[in-house]
This record gives C-alpha cells, structure tokens and sequence, in this order.
C-alpha cells in the first residue's frame, strides 16, 4: 500500500547533476560546500501546494495561440505529451506542470536576454497545464531553436524546453529540461554532461512520435517525467496524529 | 540466482532553471504579462488569519555578490499550524479556507532583494515520537547555476524556546549553521519584517536539507 501521506523514498542523487560542476560555470560560486543534512519527512514535505483547473485560461497549454497577436509564430509547430508518474509508476493527477522556452530562432521573451535573433512578436514562450486524473498532459508549441551562451567562448545550449512540476508533496518538487532527439549539441552540453549517469541524461531526450503527430499539421514529441515515490508499506506509516 | 526485485522507475534527473526561469513561472519580471491568473509573492489576502508578516532577503554567491536572479518558493502552514493539503489530518487545527501556503518570487534584478506578504504560520507536529516543529516555512531556490532545487527552512528567531525544542534544528550543531536558519524580527512602519538571507557557499554558508 502506498499512502498520499506517506514518506518519501530517498532521492537518489546519483541520477542528478551534483551542485559543482565546474564545466558549467556558474555552478562553481553557486553550488554549497557542505554536506547537505538529511532530513526524514515530516508534514512539510509530504504536503505540498495544490492547483484547481479553473486558475489557469483556456490557451494557458497552447503556446500557439496564448501569445499570438497579428498572427502565429514562426517555426516548427509541434505537440507535447507525456504522464507525470512517480517511481513507483502511478500517475500523478491534477498536478501543476509548467514549461517555458526560447523562440523558433533561440531568443527569449525576456528583458536580460541580449541575443541579436529577434523576438517572435507573436511567441511568448511559456505555458502551464495541470495532468488529467492519469497523470497526463500536454501542450503545443513552437520547436525552440539553440542558443549561445556565455560559459565557453562557443558554447550553445541545444534545443530545450524548461519543465517544472510539482506532485503531491514539496519534497518532489523538481525543475528540469527537455532536449530533442537527435540534436548534436546535446552532448556537448555541460548541463547535460553534469549528470553522472549517462543512461540518466538520455532519460531527458523526447524522442519524435509520428503516431501523435497530427498530419499536414504539426510533429510530436513525448515526454514523460518520473518525481520521487512514496514508501511502500505492509503496515500503516502515517503521520497523521504524531 | 535470486529473484527479481520489480522495477521501480527512475526520477527525472534535475537541471537548473537557467538565466530565464521567470518567462515562465513569473512572467512579469520577464518582462510581459502573458496569463489571466498569476502566481505570486503575496499568500495573505485581506481574510486570513494570523500575524501578517513580510519575510525578505537576499541570495549570495559564495564570492559574497548579489544572486540578482534567483527564484524562491515557499511553502508553509497557516497560523494554526495546518497545511492546507489533504494529507494534513492534525486534529483540533482548522483550514484556513483562501490561504494556500505557497507562493513564489524572484531576486529583484536591481537589488537581489525577495519577499513575501504572509502570516507566521503556527507550530505543526513533528514525526512520530517527536516534538512538535516550531514554526517555520519551507524555502525552495532555484536558479542559474543551481544544478538541483535547494531546500532549506526558515525559522523565527524570536521563538527561542520553540526553536529549542524543534526536532529539525537539534540536527543542526548550535551556533553559526543553526543561526544560518533563523530569520531576525524587525518592526518597519509598524509591520513585522523577518529578514532571511541565504548563502549559497562559503563560511557563512546556508544548511541546506535533503528532504
């Protein structure tokens, strides 16, 4: 039995990129030196913020249209979709997955982002929709193009969507990025190359899925996103009336 | 030979949320307003109950500079000490119905500087067998250069004896790393200001938890 109250499963950090990866710069000043303290959950990280539907509009997931002023953007129309399971593979409903991106050309709807592609005046860039009761989404888009960026003096980040997502308690909290199939620079990328287990940074490439494309319209990609489980119990474990 | 254990999948591995993690969790300090309904940095509306509080800080490097973009949720009970979540089933502590207990900002990128509109959110029971938690919020940063979210807790520095007695700072060796998770009270205009400043490396570094 696994309960919605019960304890987390500890996180595995061998899948995540450790704090200081030196390649990627800016993790050198920023990443803590001293061994974080592990904490069994308690109440504050078995509960978490939840989200009703009726918080989000009706284009908040189609990033064709939410942003579309004189027209639609420019570039590759594609579909997103995936579930939101935890490790123990149950889906996670009604849970709130956000995601934001660059442009068709790798430029960005932000005031900080210098790049000389131009804005898409018809792309904003970010979206958000909550799973369905099987721990589903989905959400259409534009295909983010690479861009440079000031670590190395030639470096590129490959095509990517940025995810956030929630599930039931805050300890999954948990923010990442999609990259596509195929893309060359995926492995020249030091955020990518920051996972120490290979086999776990391929688990953050969508493959292309000609099933869900919709022809004459648009390609597809899918993406399934994994948080943490819930400890499995023969006997009751709740933390209900410590 | 043995048998086989059933598969378990694998948690999505973490990446940072990058330079522009505010397009699409706070679009406004990006620069545009894209949807209906935003989330913000204020929990309290004008019906909840509780000590109205502001809690603020700043993130910095481990060279001691400014973390100009940062991006902070928080997560915490309401001023009974209920989180508003179906698994908080602690007896005699009533919902607070409007007050969710999460919101989220971003550094200002001018002045580093964060902050919440909240309530001091009451004690909440602690594990099995132990004390209860003294009051705290649960503190979740994101940014450039943070490979994985870190989480850490805020506590009041002004709740000595329930400070004393949580379970969570007695793992935590007395002096500058649990002073590193107290926030200091202050009074500005009449308003209670808890001012939490988290450091990300170096000696005054944070204790960051893994949760």
């Amino acid at each position: 039995m696994t309960h919605a109250d019960s304890e987390f499963l500890q996180r595995d950090r061998s899948i995540h990129p450790p704090a200081f990866t030196p390649d990627y710069k800016t993790s050198v000043l920023r990443s803590p030196r001293r061994a974080m303290l592990s904490l069994q959950s308690s109440l504050s990280e078995v509960t978490g913020p939840t989200f009703g539907r009726s918080e989000l509009g009706p284009l908040d997931n189609d990033l064709i249209l939410n942003y579309a002023r004189e027209g639609e953007p420019i570039g590759e129309r594609i579909f997103v979709h995936g579930h939101v399971r935890d490790e123990n593979g149950r889906g996670i409903p009604h849970t709130l997955v956000e995601f934001w991106q660059a442009n068709a050309g790798g430029r960005y709807r932000h005031r900080n982002d210098r790049y000389l592609a131009p804005i898409d005046p018809n792309f904003g860039g970010c979206g958000r929709t909550i799973t369905d009761e099987n721990g589903f989404y989905y959400f259409r888009t534009i295909k983010p193009g690479p861009y440079p960026w000031r670590n190395n003096l030639n470096s590129w980040r490959p095509a990517h969507i940025h995810f956030s997502v929630f599930g039931s308690g805050f300890a999954q909290r948990l923010i990442t990025q999609m990259y596509f199939e195929g893309d060359p620079l995926i492995w020249r990328d030091p955020m990518v190359l920051g996972i120490p287990d290979r086999s776990a940074a391929e688990r953050l490439i969508a493959p292309l899925d000609l099933g869900a494309a919709v022809p004459l319209d648009m390609l597809a990609y899918k993406f399934d996103i994994v948080l943490r489980g819930r400890q499995q119990t023969l006997f009751e474990n709740k933390l209900q009336g410590n | 030979m043995v048998q086989p254990l059933p598969v378990r999948l694998r948690e999505t591995p973490s990446q940072t949320a990058g330079p522009y993690v505010h397009i699409g969790l706070i679009p406004h300090q990006a620069g545009f307003d894209i949807f209906e309904t935003n989330f913000s940095n204020v929990l309290a509306g004008p019906e909840t109950k509780g000590e109205r509080v502001r809690i603020e800080g700043r993130v910095f490097d481990g060279a001691g500079a400014l973390v100009r973009d940062a991006f902070i949720e928080i997560w915490q009970a309401n001023s009974a000490g209920r989180y508003n979540h179906p698994a908080d089933r602690q007896e005699g502590k009533p919902l607070d119905e409007g007050f969710r207990g999460w919101g989220r900002t971003g550094s200002d990128f001018e002045t580093g500087l964060w902050f919440f509109e909240t309530v001091k959110p009451g004690p909440v029971d602690g594990r099995k067998g132990h004390r209860p938690m003294a009051p705290h919020i649960n503190l979740w940063i994101a940014a450039r250069g943070i490979n994985i979210g870190l989480q850490t807790r805020l506590y009041f520095a002004d709740e000595a004896q329930a400070n004393a007695e949580d379970p969570v700072l007695n793992l935590v060796e007395r002096g500058p790393l649990r002073e590193s998770l107290l926030a200091k009270r202050e009074e500005r205009d009449g308003q209670a200001v808890y001012v939490f400043d988290i450091h990300l490396q170096g000696p005054n570094e944070t204790v960051f938890f893994d949760v």
